[in-house]
C-alpha cells in the first residue's frame, strides 16, 4: 500500500492552504494535498499560471521554491487511526502520515428549495460560473442571478463578459443593509476599488435588491422566474438562473477527526488550533470571511504549526480585521426569513433520495428525518440538503460518517 | 394545605392537581425502548386491546435498530434459535399484505455460499435439517450458483437457496409498528430515559412517574442495567453501503463460513454478507467483534471486510461507497434472546438480547410475550428463552 508522510500536512490548496504552506516550509516538510487538478481554491483555480492577483503569485512562487510536496487530485476521505488520512488518488488509495494537520477545506454552496428549483437550467451561481469556464457557453443566452451578497457581482460580471445577457441582479437584502454595508467598505480601500470597478460595469443590468425568485417555472426546463419584491410579483424570461444564497463551510473532515464544530463553524482558538490535538483550521470553515481572512488564518495557522507562535502573534491584528469585515457582510446579507416560505409540500428538499418538504415536517430533527425518509443518505451525503434543513428547520447537522466523499470500494 | 393559598398559590395547586389526575392514570404495560423490538411488542398487545405506553430515551428506531442490515432470516444455530427465527419468518409473511411499500420488503431468499466441497456437506446438512422442519430450500451446484448470481466468482462449490427469507427496511417497519400501537391506542414518550422499573411503573429521568400494571423491559443492550440479573455484552459490527446498482445481486448472500466466524470464540470475525437494498443499493457486511466500546471505525476491520468479499465477488472493487458505520448488537452468553417474566418479579416482563437477529425475531417475540401476558399458550414453547434459564451452559 502506499504511504507518505510529512511534518505538516495540509488538506485543500486555496487561499488558505497555500498561505499556510508559504509558512509553514520555512522550517517543515509540508506536503499540501487538493482533490482539483490545479491549485488556487475557488477563486485562483482556473487561472492559476494566468492570474494577475499579486498575493497569489507570491505564494505560487514561494510554494514552487520551497520544501512543499504537492498533490493534486488526491481526495481526503477519511481518518485512519491516529495521524494518518487516506486519499483516493488516481493512482489508488494514499495513506498521509503527518505529525501536525492543517484543514484548510473551504466552502461550498447552499442551496435553498423553492418550488422548481430542481429544473435544469436552474444552477447554484458558483457552479455555474464553473461550468463556463469548463467551456459551457452562455453567449446570448438570458440569465437571471439571484441570491445575495458579493459574489452575485462577480457571477453577474463574468457571465456578462462571456456574452450572456443578464436580465436582472435579484439581492434579497435591503439596500438599506447594503448601504450600511458600503460605509463599512470605506475602511477597506481595496475592496471598495474592487466593488466600484464591478459595479461600473454592472450598470446596464437591473439591481434590484429586497428581491427574490419564488418560483423557477419551465416544464422540461427552465423558461421563467417569478420574482417577487415589496409585495409585487412579476415572470421574467431566462434560460439560466444563477442561485447565490451564501456558503456552507465544508467541516465533514474536522467533525471526523473529533474537532469541536460550533454553530456549524470548526472552533479554533486564536493560534487556529482546533479542540483537537495537533490539528489546526484555517479559512471558510472557521467562519465566512472573504479571501483576505483566509490568507491571514491560513499563515497564522502555518506558523503555529510550525513553533514559530511570536512571528504568528503579529499577525493576529490583520486577521482580525479581515474578520470583522466579513462578520459585517454576514451581517448586511443575512438570509431573510420570507426564503424559508418558498418551499411547497411538494417541493424536493433532498435530490438524491427525491425527499419532499412535506414528509419533512412531520419530523423535528434531523436524525429522525434522515432515518425515516432516507433524506441525507444520497450520494450526495447530505451536502446539500443538510444545509437546506439547518436554514428551514433549524436542525442541526446529524453526525458525519466516513467516507465523507464516495470511494470506490477497493480504497476504503 | 388551604392556609397557605394565596391568589397565585391557588393556581399552581389546582395545576398540580390536573397533573395528578393525568398522571395517576394506569397503563395496562408500560413497554421501555422504541427499537424494533418494543415496537413490535407495543403493537402486539396493543391489537388486544391493552393500554400500553412506549417510553423512548431517544427516538424511535435510533438504537441498534437504527444500524443493523434488515436480512428476515432462519438461522439453525440452535434448536431453540431455528424455532424461533421460523416462527417469526411466518409471522413477517403473514404481515406483508398490511406492511407500507416504504417498508421495502423484499422476498429476495438467502443463498448460503458454499465456497469448496466441505461447505456443500454443510449444505446438504443445512437442507436436510430444514427439510425435516417443514421449510423449503434448494441446493444449487456451481452453474446454477451462477447463474442466480453471475457476479460470484467462478468455482464455488454451490449454495443453499432459502427463498422464504427476505429484506425489509428495518426502520420503516418499526415506524409502521409504532404507527399500529398508536391507531390502537398507545401513547409514546420519546425523549424520556426509565431510570427505574417500580412496583407501580417506572420512573423517569425528570421524576416524572408513570404508573402502570406491567412492563416490558425493550431497552437492548441497555436492559441490563434496568433488570440486574440479564447479562447482555455489546457486540459490534461495521455495515458498508454503496450508491444504487440495481441487480448487481439478487439475494441476500452470506458465505456459510460465515457461520463458524460468527459463533467462534474468537473476539473478533469477519464473512462475506452482501444485501440487496430495495433502493438498489447493496449493503455490505459483516463483522463481530467482543469488547469494543466505542462507534468508531476501524479501518483494519473495513478491509478485512472488504477484501473476504472481493474474493467471493470481484466486482465489487469498483462500487462506489457513500457510508460506513457501526452498530451494537445486545448479545446473551447463550445468543439467545431473553424473552418472558422476570423471575421473582410480579411485574417485569424482558423482551431483550437479541443480538445479530432482533429483526427478524423482533416480531415472534412479541407474540411470546403477549400470550404470556393474556395467560394463553405460546405458538413455540418459550422456555429456552425465559430469563431466568442458566446461560453459563450452551
Ligand atoms: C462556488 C464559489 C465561488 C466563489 N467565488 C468567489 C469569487 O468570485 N470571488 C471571491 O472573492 N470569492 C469567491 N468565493 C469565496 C472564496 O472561496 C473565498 O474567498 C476564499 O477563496 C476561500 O479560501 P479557502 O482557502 O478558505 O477555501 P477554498 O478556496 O475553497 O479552498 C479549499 C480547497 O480545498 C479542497 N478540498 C476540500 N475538501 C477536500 C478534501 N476532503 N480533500 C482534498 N481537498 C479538499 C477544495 O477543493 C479547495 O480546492 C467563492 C466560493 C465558492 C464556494
Ligand atoms: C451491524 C448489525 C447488523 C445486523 N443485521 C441484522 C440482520 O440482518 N437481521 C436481523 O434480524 N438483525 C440484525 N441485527 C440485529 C438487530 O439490529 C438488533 O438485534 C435489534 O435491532 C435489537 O432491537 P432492540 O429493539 O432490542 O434494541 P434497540 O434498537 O437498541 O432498541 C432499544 C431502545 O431502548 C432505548 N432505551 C435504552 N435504555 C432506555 C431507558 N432506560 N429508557 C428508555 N429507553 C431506553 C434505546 O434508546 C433504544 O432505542 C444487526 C445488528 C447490527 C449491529
Amino acid at each position: 500500500m502506499n504511504k507518505t508522510s510529512c511534518e505538516v500536512l495540509i488538506v485543500g490548496g486555496g487561499a488558505a492552504g497555500l498561505s499556510a504552506a508559504a509558512a509553514a516550509s520555512k522550517t517543515a516538510r509540508v506536503l499540501i494535498a487538493d482533490d482539483n487538478p490545479n491549485l488556487g481554491g475557488q477563486i485562483w483555480r482556473a487561472e492559476l499560471g494566468k492570474t494577475k492577483s499579486p498575493q497569489a503569485l507570491e505564494l505560487i512562487k514561494s510554494i514552487g521554491s520551497g520544501k512543499v510536496q504537492v498533490m493534486n487530485n488526491a481526495q481526503i476521505f477519511a481518518a485512519s487511526g491516529t495521524n494518518c488520512l487516506l486519499a483516493e488518488t488516481p493512482e489508488g488509495r494514499i495513506e498521509l502520515e503527518y505529525e501536525k494537520l492543517i484543514i484548510a477545506t473551504g466552502a461550498r454552496e447552499r442551496f435553498l428549495p423553492f418550488p422548481g428549483w430542481t429544473l435544469p437550467g436552474v444552477f447554484g451561481a458558483g457552479g455555474l460560473q464553473a461550468l463556463v469556464k469548463g467551456g459551457l457557453s452562455v453567449a446570448g443566452k438570458r440569465i437571471v442571478v439571484s441570491g445575495t451578497g458579493p459574489l452575485l457581482f462577480a457571477v453577474a460580471d463574468y457571465l456578462k463578459n462571456k456574452g450572456a445577457i443578464v436580465a436582472a441582479i435579484a439581492e434579497q437584502a435591503t439596500s438599506f443593509n447594503i448601504r450600511r454595508f458600503g460605509l463599512h467598505l470605506l475602511a477597506r480601500p481595496s475592496k471598495l476599488a474592487q466593488a466600484i470597478t464591478i459595479r461600473s460595469r454592472l450598470l446596464n443590468i437591473p439591481y434590484l435588491t429586497g428581491c427574490w425568485v419564488t418560483k423557477a417555472i419551465g416544464d422540461e426546463k427552465l423558461t421563467a422566474v417569478t420574482l417577487v419584491s415589496g409585495g409585487r410579483s412579476w415572470d421574467v424570461e431566462c434560460d439560466f438562473l444563477a442561485c447565490g444564497f451564501h456558503l456552507v463551510p465544508n467541516t465533514e473532515l474536522a467533525s471526523i477527526l473529533g474537532c469541536r464544530i460550533d454553530n456549524g463553524y470548526v472552533a479554533v482558538d486564536e493560534f487556529q488550533r482546533t479542540s483537537a490535538n495537533g490539528i489546526y483550521c484555517a479559512g471558510e470553515p472557521t467562519g465566512m470571511a472573504g479571501v483576505e481572512s483566509s490568507l491571514a488564518e491560513g499563515k497564522i495557522a502555518g506558523l503555529a504549526a510550525t513553533g514559530q507562535s511570536e512571528t504568528a502573534r503579529s499577525l493576529f491584528a490583520e486577521r482580525d480585521r479581515a474578520r470583522g469585515f466579513g462578520n459585517a457582510l454576514n451581517d448586511a446579507f443575512a438570509l431573510r426569513n420570507e426564503l424559508k416560505t418558498l418551499a411547497q409540500p411538494d417541493t424536493i428538499v433532498c435530490r438524491c433520495e427525491d425527499v419532499t418538504y412535506g414528509r419533512l415536517s412531520e419530523f423535528d430533527n434531523s436524525r429522525e428525518a434522515k432515518l425515516q425518509t432516507r433524506c441525507g443518505m444520497g450520494s450526495c451525503q447530505g451536502r446539500v440538503c443538510g444545509a437546506a434543513n439547518e436554514f428551514l428547520f433549524g436542525w442541526k447537522p446529524g453526525t458525519v460518517r466516513p467516507p465523507i466523499f464516495p470511494v470506490r470500494m477497493e480504497e476504503l | 394545605m388551604t392556609t397557605i393559598l394565596t391568589a397565585s398559590g391557588s393556581r399552581e395547586f389546582i395545576f398540580d392537581l390536573l397533573q395528578m389526575t393525568t398522571s395517576t392514570k394506569t397503563f395496562d404495560v408500560a413497554v421501555i425502548g422504541a427499537g424494533i423490538v418494543g415496537a413490535a411488542c407495543a403493537a402486539s398487545l396493543a391489537r388486544e386491546g391493552l393500554h400500553v405506553v412506549i417510553v423512548e430515551s431517544k427516538n424511535v428506531a435510533s438504537g441498534a435498530t437504527a444500524a443493523g442490515m434488515g436480512h428476515i432470516v432462519v438461522m439453525d444455530d440452535s434448536d431453540a434459535q431455528f424455532a424461533l427465527t421460523q416462527y417469526s419468518q411466518t409471522l413477517w409473511n403473514e404481515l406483508v399484505p398490511e406492511l407500507p411499500t416504504l417498508a421495502e420488503f423484499e422476498n429476495c431468499g438467502t443463498i448460503w455460499v458454499a465456497a469448496d466441497d466441505e461447505e456443500m456437506n454443510e449444505v446438504r446438512r443445512k437442507h436436510d435439517l430444514y427439510s425435516s422442519r417443514g421449510l423449503n430450500s434448494e441446493i444449487l451446484d456451481e452453474r446454477s450458483l451462477r447463474n442466480a448470481e453471475p457476479n460470484l466468482r467462478e468455482g464455488l462449490a454451490g449454495g443453499l437457496l432459502v427463498r422464504g427469507d427476505s429484506v425489509v427496511y428495518q426502520l420503516f417497519a418499526t415506524r409502521y409498528l409504532i404507527e399500529t400501537a398508536k391507531q390502537n391506542g398507545s401513547v409514546l414518550r420519546t425523549g424520556r430515559r426509565v431510570l427505574e422499573i417500580t412496583d407501580d411503573g417506572v420512573k423517569l429521568d425528570n421524576g416524572e412517574r408513570i404508573l402502570s400494571k406491567l412492563i416490558v423491559n425493550a431497552a437492548g443492550f441497555a436492559a441490563a442495567d434496568l433488570s440486574p440479573g440479564l447479562v447482555i455484552a455489546k457486540r459490534k459490527g461495521h455495515l458498508i453501503i454503496t450508491e444504487r446498482y440495481p441487480n448487481f445481486v439478487r439475494h441476500q448472500l452470506v458465505e456459510l463460513g460465515y457461520l463458524r466466524s460468527a459463533h467462534g470464540t474468537s473476539s473478533e470475525s469477519v464473512a462475506f454478507n452482501v444485501q440487496p437494498r430495495g433502493t438498489g443499493q447493496l449493503l455490505l457486511g459483516s463483522s463481530r467483534q467482543f469488547g469494543a466500546e466505542t462507534d468508531e471505525i476501524d479501518h483494519n476491520i473495513v478491509r478485512r471486510m472488504t477484501s473476504r468479499a472481493f474474493e467471493f465477488m470481484a466486482g465489487l472493487r469498483s462500487l462506489s461507497v457513500t457510508r460506513v458505520w457501526t452498530g451494537f448488537r445486545p448479545a446473551t452468553p447463550d445468543n439467545l434472546p431473553y424473552i418472558g417474566k422476570l423471575p421473582d418479579s410480579e411485574n417485569v416482563y424482558v423482551a431483550a438480547g437479541h443480538e445479530g437477529l432482533g429483526i427478524t425475531t423482533s416480531i415472534g417475540t412479541a407474540e411470546l410475550i403477549t400470550d404470556t401476558i393474556l395467560g394463553r399458550e405460546t405458538a413455540i414453547p418459550i422456555d429456552p428463552y425465559l430469563p431466568g434459564r442458566r446461560t453459563d451452559t450452551h
